[in-house]
């Protein structure tokens, strides 16, 4: 029995054991490789996508949890890289091995959706939850600050 | 467009050039890396080089002989060929170069393809401006001869000829349209062809880097992103210890999970193999506990808490048997005359690269084993192939190599063994079929090959002024170099730069040095890791300056410009970030600064950082971090305060939090909430000056790591009188000193 979703708004289905994280049916089955494997226990934030609006750590989230259920990955953010996140992600330089990126894009653009303008300290807490090991956090901060202004 | 494959004379070889995938093969030969690239040919259409080739439409497509793991190099050094060729930025194309070590290969590793050392910079600097001053001068000589006037009338611009005398211009373009008349000779520059650097319209300016763009959408594509027809997945179970196997294997448990084929017992573990990644890995964990591994390897016993006890004893220990490493004077004799005799301890843990991607690979072995396809990230394209060679017994001619973006690399991906490419290669070998081999967070941890654990015995004679005579440092630390990379040991007489370097305090005053590596070669898994020996050598020895400097009751600042009174860009960067930091200005409540200085390869980098202390829970807090470094002439400012930025994070993570303990020769950390590394929560703000000098460039990848342990430790000294000698600085530790 497959489970059915949609992701990047377009429908998507896989009949991958139910508890097959979701992370794995993205990038393998679905070869949509910018969601990065990193931890596989929810610790840094390198497979962060959007479920129904809203961040999800896709090693954490099993293949079932998503019947029916709008998935947004970093190549479903915007068709060129035009989302204010990305602008401001270029703007900045941030990226420099950039395997954590599309994670703290994906978080970023959660932040800024709920919370359009946020104060520094609430950044530092939203994306706390991704770890950049390149230490690109500064202009990670600079860029959210950039997308915040520059919408 | 199209172009058909043609054979281009290049002096003592040939060179087949493919249109589309532009790659390169070789006949037998050699050319040198200068030699080959100076050569052009005539053809109509295209004007190509090994290192750069000009299309009629304009672009420009330039080499880059070093692989990229977030520190720029394949933006910095194209750009550096570009500079002279005078090309429009805007119309080159960067290619990653083919593992081609006479043409490509690192002159600062004997010329193999390594990028390692914070080096691609500062050896391909000059190599490259020549190249492209050479390949600028070969569209001079065109464009004179159709313009029937002298070479010398001839300016450019980017990517034009002008011959202002006639105002008449010609595109570079337009020059590979026309063909290349000359030379029938290899043209050769020379120093003297090079652009001053006032006239540099790319070196010293910012660009975007060159892959940042497919870095914010999701299409960069690292080794773990691949996929190829008919490809399978795999894990490998790893022995824990070093030079352990299995022995019993009930492996029951993993071939009943849905997608599993089977498992492969390799020297060195179990590998499965399945039909999905999440199979491989959920086997690989069903595994855990039902094998049986040989009671062998050096480090079967080795518990790195009784060690750390054993290698202090050692090192202050003078009886004790060591190794002199680049000693200077005569530091004995001079300490038997000294005034004062200083002593100190420190300590170093072992610590993990955590690079965000874990190892990886994919490999695809012909059914008779005589060829190899692999897709990597590696810091060494030579190293992959001749690994995957070796083990398959094969020459590396048969060794296919797509090396890919690396997810960090930081010096994990450069072991001559490649050990993650060959489990790919057995895997795939044994299955038949193309492999992707993933290893778990759990695997890279367990399995890391670490900066080494190391004790530091530091004595130092002040004479009756009070200034250090002599200098006398012994370490008890693993040899890094003979488990990382045997050939380069062998290479080094025996010598081990890894541990070793960070010692040698050249541009300090200190007339009489003495270092001593004291081996233990305990068998536990080393490594190069950023900032390499000289995190841990530069902890010691600036933390115990600052005790020096408290016993003289003498401004530690002053102190080392004091000891920098020979080193002009020593002082300035010192001066400097004492200005930057208001070191004389009193801190508030609870805080205090703390400086280190290091002269890292050429890059004098000092660093002052603000911190405090939480009593009760023993955690340190970094809130400022000021630092001015001197890199020479900054190929790429910009990228200059990235990687600044970078060593700063990497260095604190190291300093405050990271911390790997082995016990009965096992890593016993697993993943990040036992192994945490910086988040954005545990930055402080860093305030980053880039000195600009004439001078040629030095590396920047990796000089702020070591000054940030001696720093936070000498702020904790000023802030509550007491010394923190061991690194990490953890809480506990913390709480410990403080008690």
């Amino acid at each position: 029995m497959a489970i059915r979703f949609t992701v990047n708004a377009k429908p998507a289905s896989s009949d991958l054991p139910l508890h097959t994280p979701l992370l794995w049916v993205i990038r393998e089955d679905l070869k949509l490789t910018g969601t990065k494997f990193g931890c596989g226990a929810g610790l840094c934030g390198a497979c962060m996508v959007h479920i129904d609006g809203a961040r999800a750590f896709s090693c954490q989230t099993q293949l079932s949890e998503v019947a029916g259920k709008a998935v947004t990955t970093i190549e479903g953010l915007s068709s060129n890289s035009s989302h204010p996140v990305q602008k401001a992600w270029l703007a900045e330089n941030v990226p420099q091995c950039g395997y954590c990126q599309s994670g703290q894009i994906m978080s970023a653009a959660d932040l800024l959706k709920t919370n359009p303008k946020p104060t520094r300290a609430q950044i530092v807490e939203h994306m706390s939850t991704n770890i950049c090991r390149c230490g690109t956090y500064p202009r990670i901060v600079r860029a959210i600050e950039r997308a915040s202004r520059e919408g | 467009m199209t172009h058909a494959a043609l054979d281009i004379a290049l002096s003592r070889r040939q060179v087949v050039v493919g249109s589309v995938a532009l790659t390169f093969t070789f006949a037998a030969g050699r050319v040198d890396f200068a030699e080959a690239a100076v050569v052009t040919t005539e053809r109509r259409g295209r004007i190509v080089s090994p290192w750069v080739s000009i299309d009629a439409d304009g672009s420009i497509s330039i080499m880059s002989p070093a692989t990229e793991m977030g520190q720029g190099s394949m933006t910095s050094l194209p750009r550096i060929l570009a500079e002279e060729l005078d090309a429009d930025w805007s119309k080159v194309r960067v290619v990653p170069a083919p593992p081609i070590d006479e043409i490509y290969g690192n002159p600062g590793f004997g010329g193999m393809l390594y990028t390692a050392g914070s080096n691609a910079v500062r050896n391909y600097y000059e190599p490259l401006r020549l190249l492209g001053a050479a390949a600028r001068r070969v569209l001079l000589e065109n464009v004179a001869l159709r313009f029937r006037v002298p070479v010398s009338e001839l300016t450019t611009e980017p990517s034009v000829v002008v011959h202002a005398k006639s105002g008449r211009r010609m595109t570079y373009g337009e020059i590979a349209g026309l063909g290349i008349a000359v030379p029938t000779v290899p043209v050769r520059a020379t120093p003297a062809d090079l652009k001053p650097a006032s006239a540099f319209r790319l070196i010293g300016h910012d660009t975007m880097r060159v892959e940042l763009p497919n870095k914010v959408n999701g299409s960069a594509q690292y080794a773990i992103d691949v996929q190829v027809p008919g490809m399978l997945y795999a894990t490998v179970l790893r022995a824990p210890v070093e030079g352990s196997s299995p022995e019993l294997v009930n492996d029951t448990a993993a071939r009943a999970i849905a997608g599993v084929m089977r498992t492969v017992r390799l020297d060195y573990g179990v590998g499965v193999l399945a039909r999905t990644p999440y199979a491989a890995i959920e086997a690989r964990q069903a595994l855990v506990g039902n094998v049986t591994w040989s009671r062998t390897g050096t480090a079967r016993d080795f518990d790195s808490d009784r060690a750390s006890v054993e290698f202090a004893a050692a090192a202050r220990d003078l009886r004790a048997q060591a190794a002199p490493w680049e000693p200077r004077g005569n530091a004995n004799a001079e300490l038997a005359k000294a005034a004062t005799i200083i002593e100190a301890e420190y300590l170093n843990d072992y610590t993990y690269h955590a690079q965000m991607e874990p190892l990886n690979a994919v490999a695809s072995v012909s059914p008779s084993g005589d060829a190899a396809e692999i897709w990597c990230g590696t810091q060494s394209q030579t190293m992959a192939q001749e690994a995957v060679a070796k083990v398959l017994n094969i020459s590396r001619s048969k060794v296919t190599l797509h090396d890919m973006l690396m997810g960090g690399g930081f010096g994990r991906r450069g072991h001559r063994d490649e050990e993650f490419i060959i489990d790919a290669v057995l895997m795939a070998k044994a299955a038949g079929a193309p492999v992707k081999v993933i290893w778990t967070r759990e695997d890279d941890v367990h399995n890391g090959r670490m900066r080494p654990l190391s004790a530091h015995f530091l004595r130092a004679g002040l004479d009756a002024d009070g200034k250090i005579v002599a200098w006398h440092q012994r370490i008890a630390v693993d040899r890094v170099l003979p488990f990382a990379d045997p050939v380069r040991y062998a290479n080094a007489m025996g010598r081990d730069g890894i541990v070793m370097r960070g010692t040698e305090f050249l541009t300090y005053d200190i007339p009489n040095l003495m270092t001593e590596q004291l081996y233990r070669d305990t068998g536990v898994r080393t490594s190069p890791l950023r900032g390499v020996g000289w995190t841990a050598n530069i902890f010691a020895a600036e933390a115990f300056m600052d005790e020096i400097a408290a016993r003289r009751k003498i401004d530690p600042v002053a102190l080392r410009l004091e000891l920098l009174k020979d080193f002009p860009r020593g002082r300035r960067v010192v001066e400097r970030v004492a200005e930057m930091a208001q070191w004389s200005r009193p801190r508030a409540q609870g805080r205090a600064l703390g400086f280190a200085f290091v002269d890292y390869s050429n890059t004098p980098i000092a660093g002052i950082v603000e911190a405090s202390v939480d009593r009760t829970s023993g955690k340190i807090r970094v809130h400022d971090v000021w630092c001015a470094l001197d890199c020479g002439i900054p190929v790429h400012p910009d990228n200059v305060v990235a990687q600044t930025e970078s060593s700063i994070v990497y260095g604190l993570g190291m300093s405050l939090m990271e911390r790997i303990t082995v016990k009965d020769g096992a890593v016993r950390q697993s993943n990040f909430f036992d192994y945490p590394v910086p988040r954005m929560n545990e930055i402080p703000e860093m305030h980053i000056e880039v000195i600009r000098t004439e001078n040629r460039p030095t590396g920047v990848g990796q000089m702020a790591t070591p000054i940030m342990a001696p720093a936070i430790a000498n702020a904790v000294a000023s802030l509550t009188g007491k010394r923190l000698r061991e690194s990490p600085m953890t809480p506990d530790r913390v709480k410990r000193a403080l008690a």
